[in-house]
């Protein structure tokens, strides 16, 4: 029989370490926040590619504007682009927004040929939107790789970031932002279309991909805090 | 015959009925302007209602002259075949109202020659028609609604799409879609020319005409798998609205649009040939139909 006594030393122990890892994932989180919170403003040129099996659009050259807390726009200055709202996210601020969260470390995985460090960030509001946030970190880098997140009214969506010439500011070069859609449906009897012959041989798969859709954003240049007026945002 | 044409011409400018399918249209035209300039967000609210949590998109930019264009012509280009029809169904009734039909045929030109010249004017008459629509509907459009990508809304079997075609991209097939429209509409006349030659006043062939065309459309629009296979390829209603198949545009296998390209440009040509084949069936029926008639007024 194990007496008390030495039950409480192992507790302790076990405890410790538990807290010690979140005190890991928390420096871990701050030093990322830290690359994150250089940027006060940006302007960059981005091409978007997007892929959602209703919209037939071709590749949009678009203009991403960001101001510090959370204001991000994606215009297409040239013309009309679809720009899924979840799109916000890709402002990694707002997945990091003011530490009011709980990282819960999650260990380890592997991106690439990257290892990454798996930490849950659970909202202290219950009434939040997002419901759990999963961020993967590139421990050596201070980046964040890939980020999950869901929402209790927008779904899920991911985001995958590749960084390059502006890693220090944690800003990525390339980010594929996966989001879930609902399928379109045009309003009965306003359209009288012409009907061409050409089936939809659309299979279960086929449908099923309906389900999410995904936006590549691949940007050329970032134009980093040298101010960005208030009015881009409305 | 081309003095007859002439006088055709002539003829046709001088009735008060040929301005009113030029005012009906100027008309239509002018409140659909009118209401999108207003409010036409809410018709893009409509149309987007179930995607708009997900996506969103400068309204202002989607509503410009180009999507006015279709929006109107998609409207219009069921209604314009009464207007059409106003006109060439008077062709021979009218003469035969007025009694000059005998006159007209004791001058030294065949019943065949009489036909084609009535045809060949409605024919003109439905081209200023559109050529009147593209200035009202499309380069007026332009002037209030200015320049701009245009998305267009479409049903494709059990799915639905949104395509969006580039600004550069677009004045082509607003070209091809007239043209198109010229030859559906040429049916209407050729069909209204044809029913002329059996009435002797123009509201018979004007109600029948009219009447043909909205039975066809209806059952056009129809669908049911058996009406699909075995009635639809027959109308000439079914190609009407082929005029669509410019502004489907072309995508590659991911879905992205290509640029300069078309869907199904063989659908397009098949529904093209049909309608052609239609104008010569009839116009070859009201000769034949002429030139047997007793006249007798």
């Amino acid at each position: 029989m194990i007496r008390p006594i030495k039950i409480i030393p192992l507790l302790f122990l076990l405890l410790t370490a538990v807290a010690g890892k979140s005190q890991d994932v928390n420096i871990l989180l701050a030093k990322v926040k830290f690359n994150i919170d250089k940027v006060y403003d940006y302007k960059a040129s981005a091409r978007m590619i997007t892929n959602v099996s209703f919209l037939k659009v071709p590749d949009a050259d678009v203009k991403v504007y960001f101001k510090k807390p959370n204001k991000l726009k994606i215009k297409n200055e040239k013309g009309i682009s679809f720009v899924p709202k979840g799109a916000v996210s890709i402002n990694l601020n707002n997945i990091l927004s003011g530490g009011k969260y709980t990282a819960i470390d999650a260990g380890k995985d592997k991106i690439g040929n990257t290892i990454v460090r798996v930490v849950k960030l659970l909202p202290e509001d219950d009434n939040a939107d997002v419901v759990l946030s999963t961020v993967y970190i590139d421990e050596a880098a201070l980046l964040i790789r890939r980020a999950k997140t869901t929402t209790r009214t927008n779904g899920s969506y991911q985001l995958e970031m590749s960084y390059g010439n502006y890693a220090s500011y944690g800003l990525p070069d390339k980010i594929i932002f996966t989001f879930d859609t609902k399928d379109y449906k045009l309003p009965k009897g306003v359209t009288f279309d012409f009907d061409d012959g050409t089936q939809n041989n659309r299979t279960a798969a086929d449908k099923a991909k309906t389900k999410n859709g995904s936006a590549e954003i691949t940007f050329h240049n970032y134009l980093i805090n040298k101010g960005v007026e208030d009015a881009v945002f409305k | 015959m081309w003095k007859l044409l002439q006088i055709e011409l002539f003829k046709i400018s001088k009735r008060p009925r040929t301005y009113i399918a030029f005012i009906a249209v100027a008309a239509i035209v002018f409140i659909f302007q009118f209401a999108f300039k207003a409010d036409g967000q809410s018709y893009m609210d409509l149309m987007l209602q179930s995607v708009k949590d997900t996506f969103s998109f400068d309204r202002v930019q989607a509503i410009n002259g180009y999507f006015m264009c279709y929006i109107i012509l998609n409207t219009l280009l069921i209604q314009i075949p009464i207007l059409i029809a106003l006109i060439a169904a008077d062709s021979i009734s009218g003469e035969a109202n007025m009694g000059t039909l005998r006159l007209l045929i004791s001058k030294p030109i065949s019943r065949t020659q009489i036909i084609l010249v009535k045809f060949a004017a409605a024919t003109i008459f439905t081209i200023f028609l559109l050529l009147w629509m593209a200035i009202t509907a499309l380069f007026l459009s332009l002037l209030i609604f200015g320049a701009g990508d245009m998305l267009v809304f479409r049903s494709k079997g059990d799915e639905s799409q949104i395509l969006l075609i580039t600004r550069d991209d677009i004045m082509w097939r607003y070209y091809a879609a007239f043209a198109y429209a010229t030859v559906a509409l040429t049916v209407i006349a050729a069909l209204s020319l044809l029913l002329s030659i059996f009435a002797e006043n123009s509201i018979g062939p004007i109600i029948a005409t009219v009447c043909i065309v909205i039975v066809c459309t209806i059952i056009s629009n129809i669908n049911v798998p058996v009406i699909d296979k075995n009635v639809k390829p027959f109308l000439f209603t079914s190609y009407l609205v082929g005029w669509k198949g410019f502004f489907y545009i072309g995508t590659d296998i991911d879905g992205k649009t290509i640029k300069g390209s078309l869907e199904n440009w063989p659908a397009i040509r098949k529904s093209l040939l049909i309608l052609i084949a239609h104008i010569f069936i009839l116009v070859s029926a009201a000769v034949v139909v002429f030139k047997k008639k007793d006249i007798l007024s």
